[in-house]
């Protein structure tokens, strides 16, 4: 397989150089940015195979720059990096079209993994995103006992979408998940894949609710 | 000048013993009045200042309330209700004190810096007859009472040249703020269209209702003049209301200048507190990679909760729910073995005996991982469900065949099991030499607990 070719964008200068690095030849980093409006500009001309986007942008966020590409350039995958991991912008960008999430405690070689698995169309999930899934998601019924508008085929995950997050949450590898479940990295990559479109897709009440809870006030 | 006698009158009014008072305000202070709405407190005793700190025009009736310690918006009410009743000669007293009264901190009144102004002062006398020269025009055409309310005002016209060419920036900044809307009207800011239509369509509400008003004869309905004063007001709102909601924005911008600048100051302080302190630590301990990554986690936690969860540091944590007690789980085996803990919670819920017991056994499956297995984390994994609750603690340690376990771990591996048997609950352990540990405890809610999440 090609080295994907690699965009940046994270306003710490020194986080970049060292993930440029630290990254080596496992992937090529094209370009840098530190900001939404010349990360959108040098993306759009670069066109990269995969955008490491931090959340937290000074101009707006992470999404800015997801919602400002996907029209225009939907080959584009990106994968958003962390430090501070509040719940609810990390699901913002996951829903403006990030193909996942690492935090920026995240190793090397996992970093590379994850750059990869996301160039292949994959997503990619760490545990704590896996654990906000799976709290999204969560099957408690509504308190006030009404039925929200409830489409069972994005609203819900399956129970083998819920075993193999749970299996992300507890620190899984793919490779591990897949062994212990008696399936194929392949299904492992496809569940994970489902998950991810629900959770961008899904009109879930619950969800809104959830991300609305979790909001610092 | 009148306003020395004007403000004369007001200060002895027939109390002489007593120190200088507002008018009407002679008798010693009651002690129910203290801290009423009227006086708040004995007042500062000192020399008496202009409050420049907390003023609306100079600070006048703020540094009388704060000398003699009446509410400021008191003193303020009072200092509108002379000047209606003197006929505008309460302006006059109010200018003449702004000129006269030094301000806070200030070595000399702005009249003592005006008198060696010789071109402030001509200005001012030359205002004065200009505008004097205008009103005896003025009060040909009309009766007594429009002189009367016109008199004072050319004495504060006067006064108030003299404060804004020797007053401080401050103040001359308060006048400009207060005449901008004249100088607007003047036709200065005719140079955009819509305040030039604005001024347009309130001249014409205003002329219209003067003309209104002039031509009102008794022969006709009380509707008229009604309607000519209804006019007036109209176009006056239109001119000055625009001044007015910006002098409002301006007034809650600086409030909300000062509340963002209180929180900065509280960032700082808990910066300088928590992460300032340890990054000092740490540099003081760069020699021992592993203190320094137990402290950058300790620090990474404190500031996680303080900034998602909203809990101040150090702040107790009182483990009354499920995750609270997982995350105190991992606090301690971290600083404890310095062995990182990896946490993940879904959903919470308020502790009982059994979910009490359930942590306890996690406690002893963590801290058991970080003493024994060599792993550089631990995943520590907690689910709460409507039946059930579910705590995972994993590792990639070194693991060890369960069929051969030694004596000093079989024990442990009993405790646990004890601690949750004993309430209903399981465990299953899964463990192989070379690949890890993974220890899953499940302990069924009690009934009729409602799954509540956080």
């Amino acid at each position: 397989m090609n080295v994907p070719r690699v965009v940046l964008v994270d306003d710490h200068g020194l986080f970049r150089s060292g993930v440029r690095a630290e990254l080596g030849r496992q992937v090529e980093v094209v370009g840098e940015a530190d900001d939404v409006q010349p990360a959108i500009g040098l993306i759009a001309s670069l066109l990269p195979d995969v955008v490491l986007l931090d959340v937290h942008l000074p101009g707006g966020g992470g999404q800015a720059v997801v919602e400002a590409i996907k029209p225009e350039h939907p080959e584009v995958r990106f994968l958003a990096l962390s430090a501070s991991d509040a719940p609810e912008d990390v699901i913002a960008v996951i829903r403006a079209g990030a193909r996942g999430y690492v935090t920026k405690t995240i190793s090397t070689a996992e970093l590379a993994d994850a750059i990869r698995r996301v160039a292949a169309g994959d997503a990619v999930f760490s545990h704590r995103l896996a654990g906000f899934v799976l709290d999204a998601f969560a099957a408690a019924p509504s308190p006030d006992g009404l039925k929200p508008a409830f489409d069972p085929e994005l609203d819900q995950l399956t129970g083998r979408e819920r075993e193999v997050l749970r299996l992300i949450a507890q620190g899984y590898t793919y490779k591990e998940i897949a062994r212990e479940l008696y399936i194929s990295v392949k299904t492992v990559e496809s569940h994970v894949s489902s998950v991810l479109r629900k959770l961008q897709l899904s009109t879930r009440h619950q969800l809104t609710r959830w991300a609305a809870e979790r909001r610092l006030t | 000048m009148a306003l020395i006698a004007s403000s004369g009158i007001a200060r002895h009014d027939g109390c002489v013993e007593q120190p200088p008072r507002w008018p009407g305000d002679c008798d010693p202070i009651a002690p129910w009045h203290r801290g009423s709405f009227w006086r708040r407190h004995g007042g500062t005793g000192g020399p008496l200042r202009r409050d420049t700190s907390d003023r609306l025009l100079g600070g006048v009736a703020a540094g009388i309330a704060a000398w003699r310690g009446f509410n400021p918006t008191a003193v303020r009410i009072v200092f509108v209700l002379i000047a209606l009743v003197t006929t505008g000669f309460g302006v006059v007293a109010y200018v003449g004190a702004w000129l006269l009264i030094p301000a806070a901190g200030a070595d000399g009144s702005i009249a003592s810096r005006a008198r060696s102004d010789s071109r402030g002062i001509a200005l001012a006398i030359g205002l004065a007859t200009l505008l004097t020269l205008a009103l005896l025009v003025g009060g040909v055409f009309n009766d007594g009472w429009f002189a009367s309310w016109a008199w004072p005002q050319v004495c504060s016209v006067a006064g108030l040249v003299l404060i804004w060419r020797n007053g401080s920036a401050d103040e001359q900044a308060t006048l400009r703020h207060y005449a901008e809307p004249l100088s607007a009207a003047a036709g200065e800011t005719s140079r955009n269209r819509r305040s030039a239509i604005r001024l347009a369509l309130s001249a014409v509400l205003i002329i219209s209702g003067a003309i209104s008003l002039a031509s009102a004869h008794a022969s006709l309905a009380l509707l008229r003049p009604l309607g000519g004063v209804a006019l007036v007001i109209a176009g006056i709102v239109l001119i000055l209301g625009p001044w007015w909601l910006r002098i409002a924005r301006d007034l809650s911008v600086e409030r909300q200048a000062r509340v963002r600048a209180e929180e900065r100051a509280d960032i700082a302080a808990r910066v300088h507190d928590s992460v300032l302190q340890t990054l000092a630590l740490i540099q003081r301990r760069a020699d021992d990679p592993q203190k320094v990554v137990w402290l950058a986690r300790m620090q990474e936690r404190e500031l996680r909760s303080w900034l998602f969860e909203g809990r101040a540091p150090n702040e107790a944590d009182e483990d009354t729910t499920l995750a609270a007690g997982v995350r105190r789980i991992q606090q301690d085996v971290e600083a404890r073995y310095g062995v990182p803990v990896e946490a993940v919670i879904v959903g919470d819920c308020a502790l009982d005996e059994n979910l009490s017991a359930l942590l306890a056994a996690a406690r002893e499956a963590t801290v058991n991982a970080a003493k024994w297995s060599g792993a550089s984390v631990i995943s520590l994994f907690a689910e709460v469900e409507p039946e059930e609750v579910s705590l995972v603690v994993r590792d990639r340690g070194r693991g060890f065949d369960p069929s051969s376990v030694p004596e000093d771990r079989k024990g442990l591996a009993e405790s646990v099991h004890g601690r949750m048997s004993r309430r209903g609950g399981t465990v299953t352990v899964t463990s192989a030499e070379g690949e890890g540990t993974k220890i899953s405890l499940k302990m069924p809610r009690a009934a009729g607990q409602p799954a509540g999440r956080a």
